[in-house]
């Protein structure tokens, strides 16, 4: 396509904008993947999608990550952001301290992050300042974690026909 | 004439037969089953043959599915509950007028199966009573059969006062039921 939007011009025309805000910028697969400041993330956001050339109208996910080794920063939220003019996707990161899990909410951008935030802070308990109902959404209300942290196990405590002995445990 | 099922034992003479009507009674319900299926995935497929032509559950009489749990005598719970569906179970259980059975179909029903995870409700037992459970991934229409033919032989033997006893007052007080 002749009027593709090329990652080095995102690339620095973010820089540009933002400079120290944005930490890194990688690229694979093709998609331009930046990690910016959390701090920063509504306005960095707000201008890929407001800005007329780049126009990422569309959030197509939102997800938290795990890190439990990464001390300090434990904790990850994902943007998939996505241009329908330009045909082209971003992947924006934030880390932050398992111990300080709030973020922004980005609701006010997009809708569509309402339900994807209160399924990060279901399974990541990220809390998400601003949103407007931020409860559990997918897992049984009166659940005490939140289970894809990675200091919980997988399996349910209440299975009883199973012997760890005979599972190598 | 069609023979439809053997007479329970009976004192019989010239024209009249004796027995107790209780085994009347529970030939009658174990010969006209209507089953609710509460089929949730696999399990439900292998339940779909088991309705088909080539294993017909209406030759043990439970031709006619219910999907009213109001009018339905058997729940059979086939596939995977999650515990945001364990009350929806449940709810359909409490629904059901007595006398009302509940089989387990499959390995997830009973125990969990492969799910042993925190989403997945570890075997219905856990939320409510079970008279019979069926063992397989997905289990095979003839296992299937084999837990109906099981559950007829429950209802065949199963006494009036059975129901009513403590017993199985304290059976529904541990689920909470009532």
């Amino acid at each position: 396509m002749s009027n593709q939007i090329e990652n080095s011009l995102v690339e620095s025309l973010l820089k540009e904008q933002f400079g120290e805000a944005i930490r890194s910028v990688n690229e694979s697969y093709g998609m331009l993947d930046i990690v910016v400041k959390r701090e920063n993330i509504i306005e960095i956001m707000q201008w890929l999608r407001d800005s007329s050339l780049l126009s990422f109208n569309f959030l197509t996910s939102l997800c938290g990550v795990h890190f439990p080794n990464n001390k300090g920063e434990e904790l990850s939220v994902v943007y998939h952001m996505h241009s329908f003019a330009n045909n082209k996707r971003i992947r924006v990161h934030i880390f932050f301290s398992q111990n300080d899990a709030v973020v922004p909410t980005v609701t006010n951008l997009y809708r569509a992050a309402n339900w994807m935030e209160r399924e990060t802070f279901d399974f990541y308990g990220i809390k998400f300042t601003g949103h407007p109902d931020l409860r559990r959404i997918l897992n049984m209300e009166d659940m005490q974690y939140h289970p894809l942290l990675k200091q919980y196990p997988l399996e349910d405590g209440t299975r009883t026909d199973k012997d760890d002995k005979y599972f190598g445990r | 004439m069609v023979k439809v099922t053997e007479a329970p034992e009976m004192y019989t003479g010239e024209g009249y037969g004796l027995t107790r009507l209780e085994k009347i009674v529970g030939l009658a319900r174990a010969n006209s089953i209507w089953p609710l299926p509460f089929a949730t995935s696999c399990c439900g497929i292998e339940f779909m043959a088991t309705m088909g032509a080539t294993y017909d559950l209406g030759r043990f009489g439970a031709e006619r599915l219910s999907f009213s749990p109001r009018q339905a005598d058997l729940l059979m719970v086939m596939g995977t509950i999650s515990k945001k569906m364990g009350p929806v179970l449940k709810q359909v259980y409490i629904q059901m007028a007595e006398p009302k059975w509940v089989i387990a179909v499959g390995a997830c029903a009973s125990s969990g199966g492969i799910f042993d995870t925190y989403s997945v409700l570890q075997g219905i037992d856990k939320v409510i009573p079970v008279d019979v459970y069926v063992p397989g991934c997905p289990p095979p229409p003839e296992a299937i059969l084999d837990g109906i033919i099981k559950i007829q032989e429950l209802i065949k033997t199963e006494s009036f006062r059975r129901r009513e006893s403590d017993e199985y007052q304290k059976l529904l007080t541990s689920y909470g039921i009532e």
